[in-house]
């Protein structure tokens, strides 16, 4: 518990507001998940076939507000985005966006997964996969209109692909097909933006057109979480950062969060207890 | 819609191709007729009359029939495109050889010749199929195509023990069971085919109604997830589509081949287009015409396994496909690599032309050979580079045979040049090549530099100048 996130905008730590009743611990009361917060997790703990790759994550994004996520391989950084959105059970704990469920704000929150996620062989064009995220927009069974891909088109122009409508998707570059996934995410309208390793291998071109709109949508008002893998550009790029190693290591503001020590923390190897424990449970599970 | 409705005309112009192959047999005499016996292995050539009475569709029986089976390879074709997109094609595979269990079962049980209740029985073990392999895929340590191949095996393996009892019952031979393996169609009655199209049709509005919802769990599954589309589910109306599409083939195309009609049609589609709609409505078709083709044949030649025949047809339209399809094709792939390789020799010679008169200072004309003292290549490869040049009016030959550039030529070979020396000092100075060496990289990447990438040249070296003087000794080519 001593891992919270400290954070000048989140709800201070629930457990140490309450009175204690007793000095042996009691199961938690229910979170009092903040309605005024983008992206409240409490308790989150995540496995896979019964390993776990999260403990006990707490965690309350800032709104309005760039957030990095960053940690070492298999820190279960797009696991954390996954079972935010509930595309990966939860083993234990509650995600709540703006105080409601997922089911219930979905239309607030858009996803922009990792670009190697899908086959770019796939029969469509770019204005096509840009229209998928208005598609919760559109009834059942019903094609997507013209109102539904003008707004797709737009979407692709803010991020400088208009030309590329027409486009199959695998003739476009890497870069290309990245911007592509945030134009999709852009036709949601959401309010929350959880995007897994947009920047990885794209060109310096494509980065810096990332990072304006990653601006223009803190601008707006939207809060955006970003799984982040160079950790050289994290203080130029967030606000606030989230330092991750199958538990949350530290987070809050960039300044403050992302320091030597707490990365040394992060990335050093003092976690390999955690990772046996983890392994522990999942032999257990199996015999 | 005119590109869909183009490729659409050059996939009907390649059937157009193949398809006369097939009925040209009616133009051979027909065999006088042969004692027939169970034991009989010589063919019976159908008449002519015969054959333009199927192609006629003249008899009701075979019409409906033949109707039957061509809605059924429609609606295969479509729903195989998207279980083929999602990667689940070789499912219908576990599935078709998983439902022999359920056939003999049922026969044994019930016994009953009736289609209804056979297909029933079909259905159950072919759904247990699919259900073992879902079952053995989330064990960690078996992957997805063994479970499918153990499921495929063991359920076929299952099935031919219970044939064997069926064979020894005393009805168990004549009952047809072994139709359902390699398929029959000329052994469906009217009402058999009745079922076959009915449920081909509400498969196929299935697939439609359900179009822009299986082209998202296609394409990106855990965005539809995230979207809140019920994926699991989704999955399962798709599984079910193939499961009904499966099981009324069984009789038409039999259980061994079944699967091929699910995948050889949106194969053969891919090539054609880039577009889904435009793929599913190519591989509907080109189910359809395989499903029209095996049928009408079956039909006229009683011992040809249906199956097979469909199989084959559907097979000659990817063979025909994966080689003439205008874009993917490999056709079209060796004719771009050719006219790759054509530009290519053509900028080197408009290059070494453009490079004589740089060292020379004015318009000078050189000789074949010295030509070939700087660009390696013989004498035939110069002969034709040249012979183009010159139709394109781009270099003319003077009177005692040596080459000089004309003025639209050297427009060209002064693009051509510009381009290699801007490519050869963005090397050496953003890649640390040697000059020494940036000759032949530049060489290779050159012809293929797009209008953009060259503006992004001139940004970033800043220059404009009409064209740079190189940055190592001309003529130093080894």
């Amino acid at each position: 518990m001593n891992h919270r996130a400290v954070d000048s905008n989140a709800p201070r730590d629930r457990a140490a507001d309450r009175p204690s009743i007793a000095t042996t611990p009691v199961p938690r009361a229910a979170p009092d998940h903040s309605e005024a917060c983008p992206l409240s997790i409490h308790d989150m703990t995540v496995a896979y076939h019964r390993r776990p790759v999260l403990w006990d994550v707490d965690y309350a994004a800032p709104e309005g507000q760039l957030v990095g996520i960053v940690g070492p391989n298999g820190a279960g950084k797009s696991t954390l985005l996954k079972a935010c959105l509930g595309l990966i059970p939860l083993a234990s704990g509650s995600v709540r966006f703006y105080g409601k469920t997922y089911q219930q704000a979905r239309r607030l929150v858009g996803y922009v997964p990792q670009r190697e996620s899908v086959d770019w062989d796939f029969p469509a064009s770019a204005l096509d996969v840009v229209t998928m995220g208005r598609y919760g927009r559109i009834p059942w069974c019903l094609p997507p209109g013209r109102k539904q891909k003008q707004a797709a088109l737009r979407c692709l122009e803010q991020v400088g692909m208009a030309d590329f409508a027409r486009r199959q998707i695998s003739k476009l570059s890497g870069g290309q097909q990245q911007r592509v996934f945030l134009a999709r995410a852009l036709a949601q309208e959401a309010q929350v933006y959880l995007m897994d390793e947009p920047f990885s291998g794209v060109d310096a071109a494509t980065e810096a057109a990332i990072v304006t709109l990653l601006r223009e949508l803190r601008a707006r008002g939207r809060t955006v979480l970003v799984v982040h893998h160079d950790l050289q550009t994290v203080p130029e790029y967030f606000d606030h950062v989230v330092l991750l190693n199958m538990r949350i290591v530290a987070a809050g503001p960039t300044a403050t969060v992302f320091t030597r020590e707490n990365l040394q923390k992060t990335y050093g190897g003092r976690l390999t207890l955690l990772d046996q424990a983890a392994d522990a449970v999942a032999r257990a599970g199996r015999t | 819609m005119r590109r869909t409705s183009r490729i659409i005309a050059c996939a009907v112009a390649s059937i157009a191709l193949i398809a006369p192959v097939q009925p040209s047999r009616a133009a051979e005499p027909p065999r006088p007729e042969a004692r027939r016996s169970i034991t009989d292995t010589t063919w019976q050539w159908p008449t002519a009359a015969q054959f333009r009475d199927v192609f006629r569709l003249a008899d009701y029986n075979t019409r409906v029939v033949v109707i039957g089976v061509t809605l059924l390879g429609l609606a295969s074709g479509i729903v195989g495109t998207f279980a083929y997109l999602r990667k689940r094609a070789l499912m219908g595979d576990a599935l078709g050889h998983a439902t022999l269990p359920g056939i003999a079962a049922a026969f044994l049980l019930l016994e009953t010749k009736s289609l209804p209740i056979l297909l029933i029985g079909a259905t159950l073990s072919g759904v247990l199929g699919v259900l073992a392999v879902a079952g053995l895929r989330s064990i960690p340590r078996i992957k997805e195509d063994a479970a499918i191949g153990i499921v495929l095996s063991v359920f076929f393996g299952i099935g031919m023990v219970l044939m064997a009892f069926v064979q020894q019952m005393r009805t168990g031979h004549e009952a047809g069971l072994q139709n359902f393996i390699y398929g029959k169609a000329a052994s469906m009655l009217e009402r058999d085919a009745r079922l076959i199209a009915a449920s081909a049709l509400v498969v196929i509005a299935g697939s439609l109604l359900l179009y822009k919802e299986f082209r998202l769990i296609c394409f990106d599954q855990p965005f539809a997830g995230a979207q809140g589309y019920p994926v699991v589910a989704l999955d399962l109306a798709m599984m079910a589509l193939v499961v009904v599409t499966t099981v009324v083939g069984l009789q038409a195309v039999g259980l061994i081949l079944v699967v091929a009609m699910l995948i050889v049609p949106p194969a053969a589609a891919r090539f054609w287009t880039d577009r889904l709609f435009g793929m599913t409505l190519l591989a509907g078709l080109f189910g359809a015409l395989s499903g029209w083709l095996g049928a009408s044949l079956s039909a006229l030649l009683p011992r040809l396994p249906t199956g097979a025949i469909i199989v084959v047809c559907a097979g000659a339209f990817f063979v025909v496909s994966m080689f003439f399809a205008p874009q993917r094709g490999i056709l079209a792939g060796l004719w771009r690599q050719a006219a790759l390789r054509r530009r290519i020799a053509m900028q080197h010679l408009l290059r070494a032309l453009a490079e004589f008169e740089e060292l020379h200072g004015r318009p000078a004309p050189v000789s074949g050979d010295e030509l070939r003292s700087r660009r390696r290549m013989s004498h035939a490869a110069l002969r034709a580079v040249l012979a183009r040049a010159m139709r394109r009016n781009l270099v003319v030959r003077d009177a005692d045979g040596r080459i000089r550039l004309t003025d639209d030529g050297r427009v060209e070979a002064t693009r051509v040049l510009r381009n290699h020396r801007l490519w050869e000092i963005y090397l050496i100075r953003y890649a640390d090549i040697a000059p020494s060496h940036v000759d032949r990289d530049a060489d290779e990447i050159e012809h293929v530099l797009s209008e953009q990438i060259i503006r992004e040249l001139e940004a970033s070296l800043q220059t404009l100048a009409p064209i740079p003087p190189s940055p190592h000794v001309l003529g130093d080519r080894p």
